[in-house]
């Protein structure tokens, strides 16, 4: 287990209690999301869908990787590793 | 219907365009590469009618058509007129004529030399030079959206001196569109966006051609209006324009540079699967679907610091520059992530998906 530190961006901050930075302790990206998401489930239906898998207009980087290209949910995460949550957004 | 009185005089046209007439273009895009009427907004005729409406809520105000030899805008207008704008009228002769009078023109290309004082300071950089400065000229840009992203692209491409912008959008210009799109001034509120755009960037430099097309570019009409450009700068506000303009791109081998803004955060990467030796990612292989619409706040509602699009969008110039000068290394392959409020960028990696419904077949 590791703890690692969560980047909320602005378009999802609304369902993280307005944090802009969440902490916690894990050993995959999906327990990750588990633990923010016992906190704030509102949070991870934006970002799971109904099935489990990750929304396709949502992307999850530890470091500066998409977990698409690592092992997915599965991807095992380091302590003191930050974990980026990037929503697609359209504002032109 | 369609006799003497549904003309105008070019040189009429002119001072009417000067006191705020609205003059349509009806030529196809294929023919816009001439240059055109100063002041025109392109509408392609087979479009007319669907737009008229929005071009022209007032249907009794007039309105000018223009084509080549005139002909198609007398059809137009009369189209225009059975349609209940008693005011439209077509130029007569054309741009042919209008040509021929020495009226005003977007592209004055006629001495093809290129103003070496007004670009000396990038001229002197070694990576532009002259041969760069030539290519810029030559470089054809199409900007999705002349609004928070693409005013201040636009602007800078145009100061830089690329010679042919073509900017798509629908819109009028909204009081509170003013806080962040720079192209666009106090006084031109209600009128078109491309309208306000071609002028405000024609002011800048005269020696850039700028092309105003007010349509909703979609998944019908995208790769019409992109074809026959060098590059694309999506600074659209919705992801059905965004899916649309990756998939024209990718289906015509023009790099597509993309900028998105949320509140204070923006995102910049260049969309290139066609780059020869080193294929990129599209917009599909980072996100694979949009998000719907419940899921997918609007800027209006949530809002957006003005800076936010005018870093991202002027980052937007800067690898549409370096993609026309074949230089530097182009954000491909890499998402930039600035977020305001903390005063960082960051980079993520992006990696073509080997199973992309658009680009992995390609």
């Amino acid at each position: 287990m590791a703890e690692v530190v969560v980047r909320i961006p602005a378009a999802l901050r609304t369902f993280a209690g307005d944090a802009a930075e969440l902490r916690a302790t894990a050993g995959t990206v999906s327990d990750v999301l588990g633990e923010l998401g016992g906190r704030h489930p509102q949070l991870l239906q934006r970002l799971l869908a109904p099935d489990g898998e990750l929304r396709p207009f949502v992307n999850i980087y530890v470091g500066r990787t998409s977990v698409r290209a690592l092992s997915g949910l599965a991807t095992r995460v380091a302590a003191g590793e930050v974990v980026t949550i990037l929503p697609a957004v359209a504002g032109g | 219907m369609a006799g003497s009185a549904a003309e105008v005089d070019p040189v009429e046209a002119v001072a009417l365009v000067r006191q705020g007439t609205l003059l349509i273009d009806v030529r196809d895009p294929q023919e816009l590469a001439t240059g055109g009427a100063q002041g025109a907004v392109h509408v392609a005729r087979c479009d007319l009618a669907a737009r008229i409406a929005s071009l022209a809520p007032d249907c009794r105000a007039p309105v000018l058509l223009i084509c080549e030899s005139g002909r198609r805008s007398l059809a137009a207008a009369a189209e225009l007129d059975a349609l209940g704008y008693p005011g439209a009228r077509s130029v007569a002769g054309g741009l042919a004529r209008w040509r021929r009078e020495g009226l005003p023109v977007s592209a004055p290309r006629a001495s093809g030399g290129i103003d070496w004082e007004r670009y000396s300071r990038q001229v002197a950089l070694p990576e532009v030079g002259e041969a760069g400065q030539r290519r810029l000229r030559d470089g054809r840009v199409l900007l999705v959206g002349a609004g928070g992203l693409g005013s201040p692209a636009a602007l800078y491409l145009a100061a830089a001196g690329v010679g042919h912008l073509t900017l798509v959008d629908e819109d009028r210009v909204e009081r509170s569109n003013l806080q962040r799109q720079v192209l666009h001034r106090d006084a031109a509120t209600g009128t078109l966006k491309v309208q306000s755009a071609v002028s405000t960037l024609q002011a800048l430099n005269p020696g850039v051609e700028v092309t105003g097309v007010a349509v909703r570019i979609d998944a019908t009409n995208a790769e019409r209006l992109i074809a026959g450009h060098d590059v694309v700068i999506d600074g659209s506000d919705n992801f059905a324009a965004r899916y649309a303009v990756n998939d024209a791109c990718v289906a015509l081998g023009i790099p597509n540079v993309h900028g998105s803004v949320f509140r204070f955060e923006g995102q910049v990467t260049v969309f290139w699967p066609s780059r020869p030796g080193d294929p990129g990612p599209c917009y599909r292989c980072l996100y694979p679907a949009p998000p719907p619409p419940e899921l997918a706040p609007s800027c209006a509602e949530a809002g957006v610091l003005g800076v936010v699009p005018g870093v991202i969008g002027m980052l937007q110039a800067g690898e549409a520059l370096k993609v026309l000068l074949g230089t530097g290394e182009v954000l491909v392959g890499r998402l930039l992530h600035y977020d305001a409020l903390r005063g960082r960028f960051e980079e993520f990696d992006v990696a073509r998906d080997p199973r992309c419904v658009r680009c992995a077949t390609r």
